[in-house]
């Protein structure tokens, strides 16, 4: 009969690496793809330029390559990343490629009479983003930054690769040294699940919250 | 005699292909209140929007307050204006939109303070005060802290036009604001049109098909089609006695299809 309190913990461990990079993986992946896609969208050539090739390269290659690019190539150049700061930093990169169209998908649905409404009122392009454009455009992000957030939470198994112990890793370490494979996969799935549910609360809450007082409702 | 307040020297504006305005000029007195009249796709709409510069021209020039609209000063020449330049030439101007074009995600209130406070730095509590005394003006001052989606055409019109009206424009643009509206809501906009008209003596250029508004409303009225034009003059004139053929075929039109001249 196996101890399992000891090999669950071994998990719970990785979990917690899991959700470290989650979180922070998704916080670059935001903070990048505000970026990014407003910056497709500048009056500047070689703003929109540089935003569109970051765009297209890290949407085009794989998180797996990206990954080794970050982990074993940047130290060439004199950049040495410790396992966590490289998995975080190849995470948000490439989710931060997609959230970036969601971005400027939501910012150009917003419709021509705003903006003609902000000329009217004299507002500048700084005011018109950050007061208007940007606060309605946010409610129809969030569900796709929801799906975003739960892709870069399943990607982050990839981390193992450079040798980050996060929980696809540990429960391999367990099923290697108790030869069960049921229970550690078992209880990875349902805490992959539970996290992932975690976020889709967590988005809905922001919905809920974003269009208050949007369809008419008294608030 | 004073100088025009708007003075519009042969501009050219084309979509493609498609010239809609060809050399148009014409002259705006200050506290004048004109009607533009004339079918769909005469122009009317597209010298507003000129104005407000939401298009731009391709080609002569626009003086407002004898300064230069689309262009200005540099080095002894004329050179097209910036996004500076613009900024401080829309000081001058607001603009009532067909659809209201109200911040959905504000209240009725915000929507009125927004601008004051960031384009002229004005105080919160300085701006709602100013809100609230508009807001009192056109009828609305109960639904300040109201979200636009709760408010209907009439109400949401009149609360654009305080929100114009908040920036303390020398010329107000109304472009078919009652268009949108229900027949039944039409006139408690007009109402607070003719308040404003009467109260204060801002310029007011009106593109409307209500006639009969517009009869009561402009001291000038101008009968526009395919980018000129036709026909100015006082309303009594035009509307009863009007000499060029197109229009009095409009006019025609437009009484066939119920509208009070």
């Amino acid at each position: 009969m196996i101890d399992w309190s000891g090999y669950i913990a071994l998990i719970l461990d990785g979990a917690w690496v899991t959700i470290k990079l989650t979180i922070m993986g998704s916080a670059l992946a935001l903070v990048v793809a505000f970026a990014a896609g407003l910056g497709r969208m500048s009056r500047f050539f070689a703003v929109r330029t540089l935003a569109t090739v970051y765009i297209e390269f890290f949407r085009g290659t794989s998180i797996f390559v990206q990954l080794f690019w970050v982990y074993f190539v940047l130290p060439f150049a004199g950049i040495t990343l410790t396992p966590l700061q490289a998995g975080v930093l190849a995470l948000g990169l490439n989710v931060g490629a997609y959230g970036a169209e969601v971005v400027r998908g939501a910012v150009r649905a917003i419709g021509r009479e705003q903006h003609e409404a902000c000329v009217a009122l004299n507002l500048g392009r700084y005011h018109r983003m950050r007061y208007i454009i940007l606060p309605q455009a946010l409610p129809l992000m969030l569900p796709t930054f929801g799906n975003n957030a739960i892709e870069l939470l399943k990607g982050t198994a990839v981390v193992s690769l450079i040798s980050l112990s996060d929980m696809t890793f540990q429960a391999q370490v367990v099923r290697a040294q108790t030869g069960n494979t049921l229970v550690p996969f078992a209880t990875i799935l349902v805490l992959y699940f539970a996290m992932a549910w975690a976020i889709s609360a967590g988005v809905r809450w922001l919905e809920r919250r974003a269009t208050r007082g949007l369809d008419g409702v008294r608030v | 005699m004073p100088s025009p307040i708007i003075r519009i020297d042969t501009i050219t504006k084309a979509y493609g292909p498609l010239t809609v305005l060809d050399g148009l000029s014409m002259e705006v007195m200050p506290g004048e209140k004109l009607a533009l009249i004339g079918p769909s796709g005469s122009g009317k709409t597209t010298i507003l929007r000129i104005l407000m510069t939401l298009e731009k021209i391709n080609g002569g020039h626009i003086e407002v307050e004898g300064q230069q609209l689309y262009h200005m000063e540099k080095a002894g020449g004329l050179v097209d204006a910036d996004e500076r330049h613009l900024q401080k030439m829309r000081e001058k101007i607001g603009m009532v939109f067909q659809h209201f074009n109200l911040f959905p995600h504000k209240c009725v209130l915000d929507n009125i303070t927004l601008a004051p406070m960031l384009t002229k730095g004005v105080a919160r509590a300085v701006a709602e005060k100013r809100a609230m005394e508009l807001l009192e003006m056109v009828g609305m001052a109960d639904k300040a802290k109201s979200m636009p989606a709760q408010l209907s055409g009439g109400q949401k019109q009149r609360v654009a036009i305080a929100r114009a009206l908040a920036l303390s424009p020398k010329i107000m643009l109304f472009d078919e604001v009652t268009s949108a509206l229900d027949p039944e809501l039409v006139e408690e906009v007009l109402n607070v049109m003719r308040k404003l008209a009467a109260e204060t003596d801002m310029t007011m250029l009106l593109v409307t098909h209500e006639m009969g508004f517009a009869h009561d409303f402009a001291d000038r009225v101008l009968f526009f089609d395919r980018g000129k034009i036709v026909e100015q003059g006082k309303p009594d004139d035009i509307f009863r006695n009007p000499k060029q053929e197109r229009t009095q075929a409009f006019l025609r039109k437009i009484i066939a299809a119920g509208h009070r001249v």
